[in-house]
């Protein structure tokens, strides 16, 4: 199997020669990355191949500044022409864009000189054939859990491969492989009220770490199974548990309004809010990218910034952004390595699960599905098309759909009771279900 | 105009690699060799771009990029296999070639149709080069004079966020039933997004349009200022919003963007690919009756410049208007051409795909709803309290539910017939087939969006376009947090 050794020291060479060539250009200084991905996907459906896709992309990006001013280019060609006409372009659009005072690398000291190899790259033996016949047991284990279980949108396995490398005229060069496989699987239960689809999937860095085929089966078909026949609900306030899957987009909203790019802008919720209180203080929050083989580890960001590990909430306070080098320099502060985003942000979760949640809930809503963008970045209004559980007493009693919930996520992550330990740690947000003590549901 | 489109290319696709329209040929008859094999297809692309964009009064950003390749589609009954390169040239393509003919199975071996005649379908739009229409001196004088004009209509103005976006898309396909065609696009696309501040509250509001054109579309008819103003002024409505009403209410829509409504509660679930799998809410059910006899809804590929408009589809096949609901009835699908088969249908050119390292999938192209008969005013007089949603963000669909949902981003509450105050934060969720038969009241004033939408589906976003007429939604549920 490729172990990108080959392309590790072309790649670098390639980066070195955009490099140059930038500088010969008229750049005063350039960072530029090139990429390659390979992989495979196999889906099935009723029982029988759908389609077999092979992936392989390339692509080599180039950032010059001349002076403040700033241009990019990017290319799938890495022809010496093609190299030579890239970083034209780049040049090409600084000679018309703004001196901006904070353009520009990250400060040459913060580069990752030395980084640690964080076990990313688990390639996976898996020849066509045996994804297709991982793919067909998941279905079929789906499809044979129940005589509702009427139709398929079948099962996919996927695995890809990754190698990046990133250099800047700062002198940094940097590059390692990555991996990603993936199965997923969606089936359609249907009884008299009509047609209800679910889906499940496992993903992780090695495929070992994968949960197996038959257990993506069979839950994919308990979701699916568990959601016929829904009611709606009447308009009410009532307290709200976001399942675990659902709570990492909670949290991905928080993550939104404390990026650099919405502070500056000013269009956060969440403005000057470094040293306030913005959770409940028993809630910690922590940024771990240095985590072994996790999904969202990375040595060093999208700058080529060290990153390390790090608190962003404790007891409920919130102690930094999250920043990449431009808007750091921008809101006058020092950047957190996130350019290009959080790299696993971790929640303290409490020592029970998303049962023992429930029945602290009492009665109220547990939503397993959100639909639509109804998320204002500006203000924090709340307000989304949900699908889920009607509680009585912490029991399930019925599915319900077709209701929104509304609220706005300022009071939501204040409003944050409990938070369970049913955390999946193949995710870059990793948290459990959380517990909000109100929301206003809305619904027939 | 045609045989420019056809001869660009050419002359940029297959003269540089060295290909001829024979060695096309050549690597369809060796696919169609394998046992099994129904169809396949060689879909190239050269597609270049270029963005630019301004905050804080200056253009401080702009990027330029080209993408090209090949990708190489086998089809056996219900079976595909793709592969593709970002390499124009005889060894990458056979290389994808052998990759997918591992679909191929025990059966009769088939043979490629030979080539008609290369054609480009409708000519809806010039074979023009967006990314040159304009001097990049021209473009960025275009995004300063715009911050500038949208700061001096409000004082509470504190933020203006502006993109540029042009593309010109070449593509080239050849089919094993004969096709090939080609197609020159371009696309352009300007953003005007803006805050208003006043007394510590923040709101946002945004704007812009595009067409398959020239940058200069921006400065015709003063469009890039209406934009601009467009931006500000939602914005300063939602300054004096309160908090939307929650619960089930009659619900009017104004015209022209809102008709994402359309897109997400029936044209996703009339999408060929989820009716031959029968998950859609809609399979099965035509010839009955699906939505109110108000409402006829069609996908129209073929108006002239529009963003959702293909002289051919992604298969060689050219665009058409499509019939989807008529008189309130279902009439048809919309459908490429391996659902088409597989459903005994015709296809409608509606085979579409976001990039040659993409499968073509069913997706819409402009989807709106026929003009009816009330005025505006006649239909919000109608309404005794409910809520005036004028503009959307983003909508979703399930389609096999039938569940939507979208966010309004201008609203009203309407009492006695009157437009009240306006609401922030309302979302709107139903089901789609439900809903359209409560479709009570349909306007004269069709509209079609000013050309920025933007469709996702399995991961594959495609330009397409959206457009209804005022109309009355009987018992919508609308999320907001006031109860």
């Amino acid at each position: 199997m490729n172990d990108f050794s080959q392309q590790k020291q072309e790649y670098s060479q390639l980066i070195q020669q955009v490099l140059d060539e930038a500088k010969h250009q008229g750049a005063t200084a350039a960072e530029a990355a090139v990429g390659i991905e390979t992989g495979l996907s196999a889906s099935v459906r009723l029982g029988d191949v759908e389609t077999l896709e092979y992936n392989h992309d390339k692509g080599l990006s180039v950032t010059v500044f001349v002076g403040q001013s700033k241009g990019s280019a990017s290319t799938s060609d890495f022809s010496r022409q093609a190299i030579v006409d890239t970083v034209r372009a780049a040049c090409s659009i600084a000679r018309y864009t703004a001196a901006d005072e904070f353009a520009g690398l990250a400060d040459k000291a913060l580069m990752a000189w030395d980084y640690p190899d964080l076990d990313l790259y688990h390639p996976w033996q898996v020849s066509s054939e045996q994804a297709i016949d991982l793919a067909l047991e998941c279905e079929a284990t789906a499809r044979d859990f129940d005589k509702r279980i009427i139709n398929s949108e079948g099962a996919t396995v996927s695995s890809h491969s990754a190698f990046r490398v990133y250099g800047n005229s700062h002198g940094f060069i940097g590059g390692y492989p990555t991996s990603r496989h993936s199965l997923s699987c969606s089936v359609i239960g249907e009884d008299n009220k009509g047609m209800e689809r679910d889906y499940w999937y496992t993903m992780a860095r090695n495929a070992a770490d994968m949960e197996s085929a038959a257990n993506v089966g069979r839950i994919t078909a308990e979701r699916t199974i568990a959601r016929l026949n829904p009611r709606s609900l009447s308009t009410r306030q009532v307290p709200v548990v976001f399942s675990a899957e659902m709570a990492t987009g909670f949290f991905g909203h928080f993550i939104s309004a404390i990026r650099g790019g919405s502070l500056y802008r000013r269009t956060s919720f969440l403005l000057d809010s470094k040293g306030k209180q913005i959770f409940p203080s028993w809630l910690q929050l922590a940024e771990q990218p240095l985590l072994k083989g996790a999904i969202g580890s990375a040595p060093y960001d999208g700058d080529g910034v060290r990153t390390q590990e790090r608190d962003l909430v404790i007891d409920g306070v919130l102690q930094g952004y999250v920043l990449d080098a431009y808007a750091a320099r921008r809101l006058g502060m020092q950047t957190t390595a996130n350019a290009g985003g959080v790299h696993n942000l971790s929640v303290h979760t409490s020592d029970f699960g998303r049962d023992e949640l429930l029945r602290r809930m009492g009665t109220g809503l547990l939503v397993t599905e959100l639909m639509g963008q109804g998320v204002n970045n500006v203000t924090g209004d709340y307000s989304r098309g949900a699908a889920g559980f009607w509680v009585e007493n912490g029991e399930i009693q019925y599915p319900v759909s077709e209701i929104t919930i509304a609220s706005n996520v300022k009071q939501m992550m204040l409003g944050i009771q409990a938070i369970a330990n049913d955390i999946n740690p193949h995710r870059n947000i990793r948290t459990g279900s959380i517990l909000i003590d109100k929301m206003t549901v809305a619904g027939a | 105009m045609m045989t420019d489109s056809l001869q660009l290319a050419r002359s940029l696709i297959l003269e540089p690699g060295g290909l001829t329209e024979s060695a096309l040929a050549q690597t369809l008859s060796m696919l169609m060799s394998h046992g099994g094999v129904d169809d396949a297809d060689l879909y190239f692309q050269v597609s270049r771009y270029e963005s630019w964009s301004l905050e804080d009064g200056r253009v401080k950003d702009g990027s330029y990029g080209i993408d090209q390749g090949v990708g190489v589609r086998a089809i056996s009954g219900e079976k595909t296999g793709f592969a593709y390169s970002d390499e124009i040239n005889l060894s990458a393509l056979n290389e994808a070639a052998n990759t997918v003919k591992a679909i191929s199975r025990q059966g009769q071996a088939g043979k490629a149709k030979v080539f008609g005649k290369m054609h480009s379908g409708h000519h809806l739009y010039e074979a023009l080069d967006p990314v040159a229409s304009m001097s990049d001196q021209e473009k960025i004088h275009l995004m300063e004079k715009l911050d500038k004009a949208a700061r001096a209509i409000d004082p509470r103005v504190t933020q203006v966020m502006i993109s540029m976006v042009g593309v010109r898309d070449v593509m080239l396909v050849a089919g094993a039933d004969g096709t090939l065609a080609a197609d020159v696009r371009p696309l352009v696309r300007l953003s005007v997004s803006v805050v208003a501040e006043q007394n510590g509250r923040r709101e946002q509001g945004s704007s812009g349009g595009g067409a398959r054109v020239g940058f200069g579309y921006f400065l015709d008819d003063d469009r890039a200022m209406s934009y601009a103003r467009e931006a500000v002024r939602q914005a300063l409505v939602n300054l004096d919003a309160v908090d939307a009403p929650a619960g089930v209410m009659d619900v009017v829509l104004g015209p022209g963007w809102p008709g994402v409504l359309l897109h997400e509660a029936v044209g996703h679930g009339l999408e060929g690919d989820f009716n031959r799998k029968g998950s859609s809410a809609f399979s099965g059910r035509i010839g009955e009756k699906v939505a109110s006899e108000l409402c006829t809804v069609v996908d129209d590929g073929t108006l002239a410049q529009r963003r959702g408009s293909l002289n051919v589809d992604d298969e060689g096949t050219p665009t058409q208007c499509t019939t989807l609901i008529e008189n309130g009835v279902l009439v048809g699908y919309i459908q490429d051409k391996h659902n088409a088969r597989l459903m005994g249908m015709a296809p409608t050119g509606n085979g579409r795909r976001e990039s040659y390292s993409h499968l073509p999938m069913p997706r819409m192209t402009n989807t709106y709803m026929l003009a009816g008969k009330h005025t505006p005013e006649e239909i919000i007089a109608s309404i005794d309290r409910g809520l005036y949603a004028v503009n959307f963000g983003g909508g979703q669909v399930d389609i096999t539910s039938g569940k939507f949902v979208f966010s309004a981003s201008e609203a009203y509450l309407v009492e006695k017939g009157k437009i009240i105050a306006p609401v922030r934060g309302a979302t709107l969720i139903g089901n789609g087939p439900e809903v359209m038969q409560r479709i009570s009241m349909v306007g004269n004033n069709l509209q079609l969006d000013t050309g920025v939408g933007t469709c996702g589906k399995d991961g594959q976003s495609v330009p397409v376009g959206v457009g209804q007429p005022s109309m009355r939604v009987d018992q919508l549920t609308v999320g907001g947090t006031s109860t």
